[in-house]
């Protein structure tokens, strides 16, 4: 893990003293709330329903077992006892109050955390890969891209004020657990025939109002260059992107206006002015930020436990969390472990500082002191030796973290929606907990097979409803909230948009027709096609038929 | 409107001499006629693409913050500092706000029609911070570079 050496704690602790002396300026009446709300903006604090929400950066999903332990203090001291995972693998405390904001960025900065960049029109957190460093078939670690990202971003000067808010997502595996084609820039590890590796980058991907898959504006860029050609980006698009209309501010209005062969030709030319020797990182800056994310000092072992084996064949709910919750790992013997923190009738990616603290605890013990926060509001523990495994579904069991059900129907991704959020038009938790509750057995879960689930308060699509297998979108329809259906989409290496399935539902027919087309899906399924392949097989009408014609 | 300018690491209110402004499109309309113009205004949605040979005659370029969300003229001044090489005044004028001079200064302004309030406090944001990860067009040597020198040193 990247470790902060003395430039990168001054810069945090810096900004907390600016902060500090922001909300001072505030409470002291110097600054109105339309003076503050710029400066908070800048920092992560927002105004929501009913409170200020403030957003913590898990700098591309990586946390320690002291960050979760300073997290979820900070949950206990500073808000009701719990905080909510993101779906751009960051933090958000919901209750805490303006004056103790200061206070609680001092303690997370003693950890190496902050909140720079969470929110405002500039570069949000990276986000990477769930299984960065331990899954099979990466170019190498995507992280080590995030980290010269992310210190290239903060504070940049001539980005702070972009048109809007702009993501950057970094895998480096040709299986997409980033969702990079739905960022405002993805980019993808690959090597080329030469056997280099450099970066495929995709620009303008985007959900919300206008849904777009990302167009690749370049195949093959040679690694050094990433925050050259990242600045050119920036540039091009802090010059052209239109800043009259906020829904078409992002990239993604500017790639499609222009073209996406044409955007390229603006990059490149850019590009081709930058003066690359001041922007680029020199090798030994890439190689000393390269140094902390050498893999971990895994043992010897041979591929299979047999103490899991046996456990396996004892305990049938271990057996099922095993073959549900666990993927392979690239070092024999060693497995990645997936928490899901969407139990039945849950609030997806909510948990009780408790939680946290066993989080923390178990990776400490049992995954090198590491764990991960994924895109779908689940926690990951990266490297767990086989042999340990039934100690440490034990150890989730009891802090009640083992509900297996990972990419299945009720690991729902739900936005906060009208119960925090000011801009939303329906719920989104209180639908999801009804979906999970619906299909609340296991077994029945199991069988219908991988199917995601996204919902969102409104078309700003946090919640990524475009890319669900199912979608679920909330609209205001004379002041009742309604839902609309999209089927088809995908955010992962076969990213596609889902498409609208029909007229609205009410909230209490909502989880009856996500029920038909499972139903629908399972009479029709062949073999071991998952509802995304059936239902790109059989075609949108069929579901259509099925989902509105007993209604 | 205090006029603020920064020099020598540090930023003080300035007295405004007297300035004939001429706006980029007046200027490439009718270059005779603004012979005498001292400062140009160059409007944030301007294409600055082909500026270099615009600029050499002017003792100071304005470049404007139409609010302090808009933050073209970012972009703007590091063109004219870094690709253009202009080495006069680059002045921001519009919504320019004490939090937001610290970026300015970075991108190359060194003089501010300062729009916000308490501008005597103002020079404070100059110093909140030590280092910078990047390189701009000032003089803060990126963090990365002084890494190699440290590690040079050692
Ligand atoms: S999708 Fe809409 S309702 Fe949901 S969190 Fe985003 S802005 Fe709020």
């Amino acid at each position: 893990m990247y470790r902060y050496d003395e430039f990168d704690a001054t810069m945090v602790a810096e900004r907390v003293r600016q902060f500090r002396g922001q909300v001072e300026r505030r409470l002291s009446g110097d600054l109105s709330e339309e003076e503050f709300k710029p400066l908070r903006l800048m920092n992560g604090l927002y105004l929501q329903l009913h409170a200020y929400m403030l957003r913590v950066a898990i700098p591309y999903g990586t946390l320690s077992s002291a960050q979760m332990r300073a997290l979820a203090e900070a949950a206990r001291k500073y808000d009701k006892g719990y905080a909510h995972f993101t779906t751009r693998q960051n933090l958000q405390y919901n209750w805490p109050a303006l004056v103790d904001v200061p206070d609680l960025l001092d303690d997370l900065a003693k950890v190496e955390m902050h909140a720079i960049q969470t929110s405002g029109n500039c570069i949000r957190n990276v986000t990477s890969d769930q299984y960065a460093g331990a899954a099979e078939g990466e170019v190498e670690d995507p992280r080590i891209w995030c980290e010269v990202i992310r210190q290239w971003s903060t504070f940049h000067p001539e980005f702070s004020f972009l048109p809007r808010k702009f993501k950057i997502a970094v895998t480096a595996s040709d299986h997409d657990r980033a969702a990079i084609k739905v960022h405002d820039i993805g980019l993808r590890l690959h090597k080329n025939d030469q056997g280099e590796a450099g970066f495929e980058v995709i620009v303008g991907g985007g959900l919300g109002r206008t849904p777009y898959i990302g167009h690749t504006i370049r195949e093959f860029l040679p690694k050094r260059h990433l925050l050259s050609y990242l600045e050119a980006i920036l540039r091009v698009y802090n010059l052209q992107g239109r800043r009259d209309n906020a829904y078409k501010a992002r990239i993604k209005i500017l790639v499609n206006a222009t073209g996406g062969d044409d955007f390229a030709g603006l990059v490149e030319e850019e590009w081709s002015k930058i003066d690359k020797k001041e922007i680029d990182l020199p090798a030994e800056e890439i190689a000393r930020i390269e140094d902390y994310f050498a893999p971990p000092a895994f043992e010897a072992l041979s591929a299979d436990s047999e103490a899991f084996e046996q456990k396996r064949k004892e305990d049938q709910a271990f057996d099922r969390w095993a073959r549900l919750n666990t993927h392979a790992h690239k070092a024999p013997g060693y497995a990645i472990v997936n928490i899901s923190l969407k139990p039945i009738s849950g609030i997806p990616g909510d948990a009780t500082d408790k939680e946290m603290d066993a989080v923390a605890a178990i990776a400490e013990q049992y995954s090198f002191d590491e764990v991960r926060v994924t895109h779908e509001q689940n926690l990951v523990l990266p490297h767990v030796r086989k042999d340990n495994l039934y100690t440490v579904y034990k150890a989730l069991d009891a802090a009640g973290l083992a509900t297996a059900n990972i990419g299945l129907v009720s690991d729902i991704i739900a936005c906060p929606g009208l119960d925090y959020c000011s801009l939303a038009n329906t719920r989104s938790i209180p639908i999801a907990q009804r979906i999970s509750e619906r299909f609340a057995d296991l077994g029945q879960q199991e069988d219908i097979g991988e199917l995601k689930i996204k919902i969102s308060g409104c078309i700003n699509a946090c919640g990524h409803h475009h890319v669900g297998h199912i979608g679920i979108l909330g609209v205001d329809k004379k002041g009742e909230e309604f839902y609309q259906i999209t089927l088809g989409g995908s955010g992962a290496e076969d990213a596609s948009i889902g498409e609208i399935a029909g007229r609205g539902l009410s909230s209490d027919e909502v989880v009856d027709a996500v029920e038909k087309l499972v139903e629908f899906y399972r009479q029709h399924r062949q073999g071991g096609e998952r509802f995304l392949d059936a239902y790109r097989r059989l075609g949108a009408d069929k579901f259509k038929e099925a989902l509105y014609a007993a209604a | 409107m205090p006029l603020l300018k920064f020099s020598g690491n540090r930023l003080y209110p300035a007295v405004e001499e007297a300035k004939n402004e001429v706006t980029l499109d007046e200027w490439r309309a009718n270059r005779f006629a603004h012979a005498d113009a001292t400062a140009l205004v160059v409007p944030n949605d301007a294409d600055i693409s082909d500026i270099g040979a615009d600029v050499s005659g002017f003792s100071a370029i304005i470049l404007e913050f139409p609010a302090f969300k808009d933050g073209r003229a970012y972009s703007q001044a590091r063109l004219l500092r870094e690709r253009f090489g202009f080495a006069g005044e680059i002045r921001a004028r519009g919504a320019v706000l004490r939090d937001q001079l610290f970026f300015m200064k970075r991108c190359g302004f060194d003089a501010f029609e300062f729009s916000g309030p308490n501008a005597d406090a103002a020079a404070g944001a100059m110093h909140e911070f030590s280092f910078a990860y990047q390189g701009a067009a000032d003089d803060y040597d990126p963090v990365w570079r002084r890494r190699l020198s440290r590690a040079a040193a050692a």
